[in-house]
């Protein structure tokens, strides 16, 4: 998969309520949930994000509640995939189970700017700056999760597996 | 090589007799547990596999606590699926309204969980029963989904890191105060993907409500699980209410572990979170001069008994302040009723605070005492995040119970022994 999109940039420990505030936990319509997407990091997020666009954020990314929500909103907002220097445990878990591409690079949190222009590989964790030139590389998944990711997701990988 | 106590229980669900530190396993579960937030979400994607019935309808547990009783007519339609789920699929363990608590005071209350169990729940504060010596972690709703299937669930085995706490406990030092003080040294990353395994002659003297309080904000340092080897005070908590077969894990001497700190508690005060992070950490006595709005006494870390006792005993005889909303959660019904037994609720009453039904409410921002623009709270809760309570411009401060009665007299943040 490759995804071409814009950077929307945030800094460390950006935690699933300001990912999807709790005040909107009583739906989980991605649609619904992603007109609230990071609002307590940046109010106008929802208003701004297009289609395909990046998230780049630094350590911890999605740290807080294992909501699900928070992945789902971030898909329902057309985020192609989150950057980041480092994942929290639940969040990860969650953004693979539910298909949302993530990838862990810490050069790349650091040198890459609000506003730049990514080209990303998902496959081979390579992520090109178009803004700069500059090409980082991210660690591939391991296999197993790649198994997950193949069948897109988990519910579809057990399905296959109870059959 | 020997093995951590959190590696052997992975271990034993997995038929093994050794793993490593890093391996990819899948594991057999005891529990699979959700909440009027998360299960839905994992009902949803549960149906997709169009299975007849679920892997083991005594061991799936669904609690509606979150938004309970329904605060609008979406969290309504939420614990609706939940119910009706429950009622097909003749979930044994569903909690309505009148039995229910907040799960993780619930889980534990009614011996649902036990020593050397592995146990997910599709909310993050599941590895509250690690204090029971068991390994519990924090899944999302996709997880719990293909758990309600499959009984089972991946895990990379975790390193872990053990925390030594040595010397005697102070007055008003606790379970809370043992981990906020981790949580502040480490970061709120500092354990990322890790086992945060206690330890020490304070632990071995630490009550089980306290350990409770412990093992529960393990996730607020980005663990995976927290936990504490059963002993008598768990074998005395766990007497008559576990009725399932359990085991008990020690850690070898010869674990390999990827840290070890050591904390001398004999010096600890009570420990206070600033916003926005658990991580921003200062003993009481340097907290003074923060005034505050409302005060939350309750939650999945602090809304048992003892810590009911402990905001009692301050509260007693006193009035809290003219200008402060003081909210009082007990856990669960039981503990509720033996709050009402023992007095605690007419102190509280008497006190001037309002005493609620058990729920989650205000600690995710939910209901039942929101926070307005620029508001402050202090609370026993475990997250201060921006907006966790309310406005985005609202701020949180974390406490043990002592502290935040003892703030609640005075309308700012006060170490208890200022009150008593
Ligand atoms: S009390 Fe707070 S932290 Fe605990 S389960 Fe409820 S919302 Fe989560």
């Amino acid at each position: 998969m490759r995804f071409t999109g814009k950077v929307y940039k945030f800094g460390n420990n950006i935690d699933t309520d300001a990912i999807i505030p709790a005040r909107y936990l009583n739906t989980f319509d991605p649609q619904e949930l992603a007109r609230h997407c990071m609002e307590d990091a940046d109010a106008d997020f929802p208003n701004k994000v297009k289609p395909g666009d990046i998230i780049v954020a630094e350590k911890n990314f999605g740290c807080g509640s294992s909501r699900e929500h928070a992945p789902i909103a971030i898909i329902g907002a057309g985020v192609s995939c989150v950057i980041a220097h480092s994942f929290a445990r639940i969040f990860y878990r969650n953004a693979i189970n539910t298909g949302l591409p993530i990838l862990e690079s810490p050069e790349a949190a650091e040198a890459i700017n609000e506003g730049d222009e990514l080209e990303v590989e998902l496959e081979t964790g390579r992520i090109h700056n178009l803004r700069t030139g500059e090409i980082y590389q991210a660690a591939p998944f391991p296999d197993f999760m790649q198994g997950i990711i193949a069948k897109g997701g988990l519910i579809n990988y057990v399905k296959d597996k109870e059959q | 090589m020997g093995m951590t106590i959190s590696q052997k229980i992975l271990a034993a669900h997995t038929n093994r007799d050794f793993i490593e530190a890093g391996e990819l396993i899948n594991c057999k579960l005891d529990v699979v547990l959700g909440n009027d937030v998360t299960a839905p979400v994992a009902i949803a994607e549960f149906h997709k596999l169009g299975l007849k019935k679920v892997f083991d309808q005594d061991s799936v547990v669904l609690v509606p606590d979150h938004f309970t009783p329904n605060k609008d007519i979406k969290s309504a339609e939420q614990c609706k699926i939940m119910r009706e789920f429950a009622k097909e699929y003749s979930i044994k363990n569903y909690f309505e309204i009148g039995q229910m608590g907040i799960e993780h005071c619930l889980l534990p209350e009614k011996g649902l969980v036990g020593p050397g169990d592995l146990i997910i729940g599709a909310d993050s504060h599941t590895c509250t029963y690690g204090a029971l010596g068991a390994f519990a972690t924090g899944v999302g709703s996709t997880d719990m989904a293909a758990a309600m299937a499959t009984g089972e669930a991946w895990f990379k085995v975790p390193e872990s890191i053990k925390f030594i706490y040595k010397g005697k406990t102070p007055r008003w030092v606790g379970g809370k105060d043992f981990i906020l003080h981790a949580i502040g040294d480490i970061g709120v990353d500092g354990a990322r993907y890790m086992s945060m395994e206690f330890t020490g002659e304070a632990i071995s003297s630490l009550s089980m409500d306290n350990r409770f309080s412990m093992a529960n904000m393990a996730i607020e340092a980005g663990a995976k699980n927290g936990i504490i080897a059963a002993d008598d005070i768990t074998m005395d908590y766990i007497k008559g209410r576990v009725k399932r077969p359990y085991k008990v894990y020690h850690s070898d001497p010869d674990a390999v572990y990827a840290r070890t700190i050591e904390y001398d508690v004999s010096s600890m005060e009570p420990v206070v979170a600033f916003p926005h992070l658990p991580e921003n950490t200062r003993p009481v006595s340097q907290a003074t001069d923060v005034f505050i709005d409302q005060v939350v006494i309750g939650s999945c870390t602090n809304g048992r008994i003892e810590d009911l006792e402990a905001a009692a005993s301050i509260l007693k005889g006193h009035k809290v302040h003219s200008e402060i909303r003081v909210i009082i959660l007990p856990g669960t019904q039981a503990i509720y009723l033996e709050a009402m037994r023992r007095g605690f609720v007419e102190i509280f009453i008497e006190a001037g605070a309002i005493v609620s039904t058990p729920t989650c409410g205000p600690c995710l921002g939910g209901h039942m005492g929101i926070l307005a623009k620029g508001e402050k709270a202090l609370a026993t809760t475990n997250r201060n995040f921006v907006g966790r309570m309310g406005h985005p411009e609202s701020e949180v401060y974390l406490c043990n119970p002592a502290v935040a009665a003892a703030s609640a007299i005075k309308g700012k943040i006060t170490p208890p022994w200022e009150v008593l």
